[in-house]
């Protein structure tokens, strides 16, 4: 071998060992922040945590029950305003959609993908906080919801789109209407899949915070109803995080370990979900 | 004689060759330049190859035909090492370079000594004149000052430069299918490859641009051994001096087009040559 | 988001026939098809109207600053809401400034993980790394941010800040007193945040580069470095300015876990240790506090400002995707 050809063979190997190296830096800072909240914020976690108010300011212990509900009724408001539109946009476009209005609403569902969420706030609090002149929930799960359409759109739209023509056509020869075939055949068929997209989308929006600090903004209380100010947990680990008391950096970890666990599960789950599902339609 | 030995123990045909049309280039001296024997190729599990042993011989086109899936393909990238890269590929058996072996060799020094053009013509989305210079930078065959020199005399080996003199710069995906194919026999002649193996090279083209590179293929012969494998009888008839038939992974017959096309030994030789199957 | 989903503008065409002639409209309107096509037709519509909205609200309640300032909102460098002098300048800098050094760090890392994925791990280990690469991608940007000022900020000031003052300390980005927050904290974390983008986008560019392009460059004999990184890239160049672009536009809106350690001090500073301030940040934090209609107003122009901001790069990005993945299926 000329030296030549031993020196371009060992760049080549220098330089792959380098792609290698990235690839392992990539995955190596998922898990320092898997382990380290482990490790950190397990050991703040308790019943407490879990049922308990948090304490007036000064005083330690307490928890974050009412962020924990809040959160969970934030997702919920924002999942019927989302969801509805992005599963039948995401319909009309898979089987109604000709192609210049088409193309308009894809390109438009796009790019509203890429809109930052703390834009999204300023939006739900011009629409709903500006008139009611006071937070609230309902402002909070508005934001959420609009930032959960764009996704809800795409993904509905894939999976019906891989549903086999010959599908429909057997459900057509049999006399069905169109819509029947839709309702009946493609929808069902598609329906797992779609749900996942959905449960990813909602994964997406419970660790916002952005459009939630002057949305649904906070509360040291439970919030009844959907008309007051609400805590929920990435705001609740925001403001924890930043304020000047150890027991609250300790409490910021708790919540950040909680919602870490949940939207990590929710994503292994659904994407769990779909390789299986590609797999299986390969075969 | 040596040439045909394993082929006829395999197929029990006797097949006679003449030993001047095939060993023998003009100095007089047999010379093989590649030297296959006992080939036997896997796919994972799966044989592609059976105990295939054939004499290439030098400064000759070497036409290869066979039905579809026959191994042809498989063959030819076993002589440039090329099946390395797919995953779980193995050979087994002995090949030959001017009496070296080709496994002990250095896979990219093989690959630059053997050079090869594929079915589909894949130019890089670059110039033309980067396109053949590809070879010339990687392995800095000549000095800078010396790149435009040797990209021409590849432009010209390929009978191309008449076409593109006047473009060097402009992309080669604005070049026809025939002269992107041809682009790609000069990228490969850039590196002065001992051997070029050509797979399907026409099998895109229409019969004007596939009567070029075969017009080009015979001036080829003088500056290296060309390996030719074609779907097309007739072409095979028309440009190769001797010529194999593959069938389900094995060398049925090889002896000089002559022989194959007007008197095959192998029956089965005479039914693919005749259309009765494949 | 979680998986980058990429604008395919592809034409759809229905996927049922259409006879026409008001005979057969009537006859779909009977069986309900009709119905069926307006109500999800409705919805569709509610995406372009919502955007239409959201524009408009910018607009709108953005009125006061841009009549008070006009074009010198972007260009004036003080913002003090005591005076009620807004400009911008500060903010853009601190986004530019950020994103370019997230940018700066997350690209080479990124591009080089996509390429040990696409061409080099078996697909086995690809498929694993990947999957979690895009978990990294779903943890909730508050979460980084907490990691941030707990764990980087501290590590920062006492030793990579010292560090680099002591080696790299006459250039002007590594002077002034290192306090850990600031730019610099900023930038790594927004790194942290957009690799798995850049990685999980150009993976699948890379992947969609045609085997022939590989085959040809290693028949002449190059390496596998060589054909990579002399054919491979370059053919996947243009998809991947696109997954860059992508990138930045999400670097630029991000806003949590930049506030949580960028400082929050509204300064203009050549060094990167300094305490800053960027578009996001500065809505999130002074929002609910703003005092009169102007600095209220004021932060709803730097929305509008971050919004065109993305999309323009946003739609830059996507189009450059469309491109390389066009032309690598169109040449059959
Ligand atoms: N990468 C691969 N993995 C597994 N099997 C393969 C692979 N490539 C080829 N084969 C199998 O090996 C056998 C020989 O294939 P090969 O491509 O060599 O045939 P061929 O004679 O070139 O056919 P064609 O005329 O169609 O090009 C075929 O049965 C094929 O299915
Ligand atoms: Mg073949």
């Amino acid at each position: 071998m000329s030296p030549r050809l031993v020196w371009r063979k060992s760049v080549s190997v220098m330089m792959l060992s380098l792609t290698g190296v990235c690839a392992l830096a990539g995955v190596s800072v998922l898990l320092f922040i898997l382990g380290y909240l482990l490790w950190y914020g397990g050991k703040y976690i308790n019943w407490d945590f879990v049922t308990q108010l948090p304490k007036p300011v000064g005083e330690t212990g307490g928890g974050m029950a009412n962020a924990i509900v809040g959160s969970a009724k934030l997702l919920l408001l924002a999942a019927l305003t989302g969801v509805p539109v992005g599963f039948f946009g995401g319909v009309y476009l898979s089987e109604f959609g000709g192609k210049t209005f088409a193309f308009l609403v894809r390109y438009t569902t796009d790019l509203l993908n890429g809109v930052p969420s703390i834009v999204m706030g300023i939006f739900a609090y011009t629409v709903v906080v500006l008139p009611m002149r006071h937070f609230s929930t309902l402002a909070g799960g508005l934001a959420l919801g609009v930032m959960m359409i764009p996704i809800a759109v795409r993904s509905t739209e894939e999976f019906l789109r891989a549903i086999p023509t010959a599908l429909r056509e057997g459900a057509l020869a049999l006399g069905a209407s169109k819509w029947k075939t839709i309702v009946k055949v493609v929808i069902p068929a598609a329906a797992g899949g779609i749900v996942t997209g959905i449960m990813l989308d909602l994964a997406r929006v419970a660790g916002e915070t952005a459009p939630l600090i002057f949305t649904s903004f906070n509360n040291r209380f439970w919030s009844s109803g959907w008309n007051q100010p609400i805590a929920s947990l990435p705001v609740m680990i925001y403001t924890y995080a930043l304020g000047p008391y150890d027991d609250w950096h300790r409490q910021a970890w708790a919540a950040g370990l909680i919602l870490l666990l949940l939207v990590l599960a929710a994503n292994i789950v659904a994407r769990t979900v779909l390789a299986r599902r590609s797999t299986a339609r390969e075969m | 004689m040596a040439t045909l030995q394993g082929m006829s123990a395999m197929e029990k045909t006797p097949t006679k060759m003449e030993p001047d049309e095939v060993s023998k280039p003009s100095n007089g001296r047999p010379q093989p330049k590649l030297l296959v024997s006992a080939l036997n190729f896997f796919y994972g599990k799966r044989q592609a190859l059976l105990d295939v042993t054939i004499q290439i011989p030098e400064n000759r086109i070497t036409g290869l035909i066979g039905p579809s899936g026959c191994g042809k393909s498989t063959f030819l990238r076993t002589l440039n090492r090329m099946y390395e890269i797919v995953p779980h590929a193995r050979a087994e058996g002995r090949i030959e370079l001017d009496g070296q072996n080709l496994m002990e060799l250095d896979a990219m020094e093989v690959r630059r000594r053997v050079g090869m053009v594929f079915q589909k013509s894949n130019p890089f989305p670059k110039s033309i004149f980067d396109n053949v210079a590809f070879g010339l930078r990687v392995n800095r065959i000549v000095r800078r000052g010396e790149l435009h020199e040797a990209v021409e005399r590849s432009l010209r080996r390929a009978a191309l430069w008449d076409e593109v003199k006047d473009s060097l710069h402009d992309s080669a995906y604005k070049l026809s299918g025939g002269q992107q194919q041809r682009l790609c026999i000069a990228r490969a002649l850039a590196v002065d490859p001992e051997v070029l193996l050509l797979d399907e090279p026409c099998s895109a083209l229409d019969p004007i641009a596939t009567a070029k590179i075969e017009e080009l293929l015979f001036g080829l012969k003088k500056l290296c051994t060309v390996v030719l494998v074609t779907h097309n009888m007739q072409q095979a008839a028309r440009v190769a001096d001797v010529t194999g038939f593959f069938l389900l992974g094995r060398l049925i017959e090889f002896n000089t087009t002559e022989v194959i096309f007007k008197t095959p030994a192998s029956r089965q030789t005479e039914d693919y040559i005749t259309g009765r199957f494949g | 988001m979680a998986t980058p989903s990429i604008a395919v503008a592809r034409p759809a065409p229905s996927r049922f026939p259409r006879p026409g002639g008001a005979r057969a409209f009537v006859e779909r309107l009977r069986s309900g098809d009709e119905i069926a096509h307006l109500i999800t037709l409705i919805f569709a519509s509610t995406i372009l109207f919502l955007t239409a909205w959201l524009v408009y609200e910018l607009w709108v309640h953005s009125a006061l600053p841009r009549q008070t300032f006009g074009l010198g909102f972007l260009t004036a460098s003080t913002w003090d809401p005591v005076f009620e002098h807004f400009g911008a300048l500060p903010f853009i800098y601190g986004t530019v400034v950020t994103s370019a050094l997230g940018l700066l760090i997350a690209v080479p890392i990124g591009v080089g993980a996509a390429i040990f994925l696409a061409e080099l791990a078996p697909h086995g280990i690809s498929e694993a790394l990947t999957f979690s690469i895009e978990l990294l991608a779903a943890v909730p940007s508050v979460i980084i941010g907490l990691l941030g000022i707990f764990v980087l900020v501290p590590i920062l000031r006492k030793v990579v800040e010292p560090f680099l003052k002591a080696t790299l300390g006459f250039l002007p980005f590594f002077q002034g007193p290192a306090f850990g927050i600031g730019f610099l904290a900023a930038g790594l974390i927004l790194a942290i945040m957009v690799v798995p983008f850049i990685i999980s986008i150009s993976r699948g560019i890379l992947l969609a580069v045609p085997t022939e392009q590989r085959e040809a460059a290693l028949a002449l004999g190059a390496t596998k470095w060589e054909s990579t990184w002399k054919v491979v890239v370059p053919y996947a160049r243009t998809g991947i300015m696109g997954s860059v672009f992508l990138a930045l536009a999400r670097a630029l809106g991000e806003t949590m876990a930049v506030t949580m350690v960028i400082g929050n001090d509204p300064k203009i500073s050549a060094s990167l240790f300094a305490p800053g301030y960027t578009i996001a940040a500065a809505i999130a934090n002074e929002f609910t506090e703003a005092t009169g209609d102007l600095h209220l107003q004021a932060l709803i122009e730097l929305g509008l400002v971050l919004f065109f901001l993305t999309i323009l790069i946003n739609a830059f990005g996507r189009i450059l995707i469309l491109v390389t993945t066009r032309k690598g299926t169109s040449r059959e």
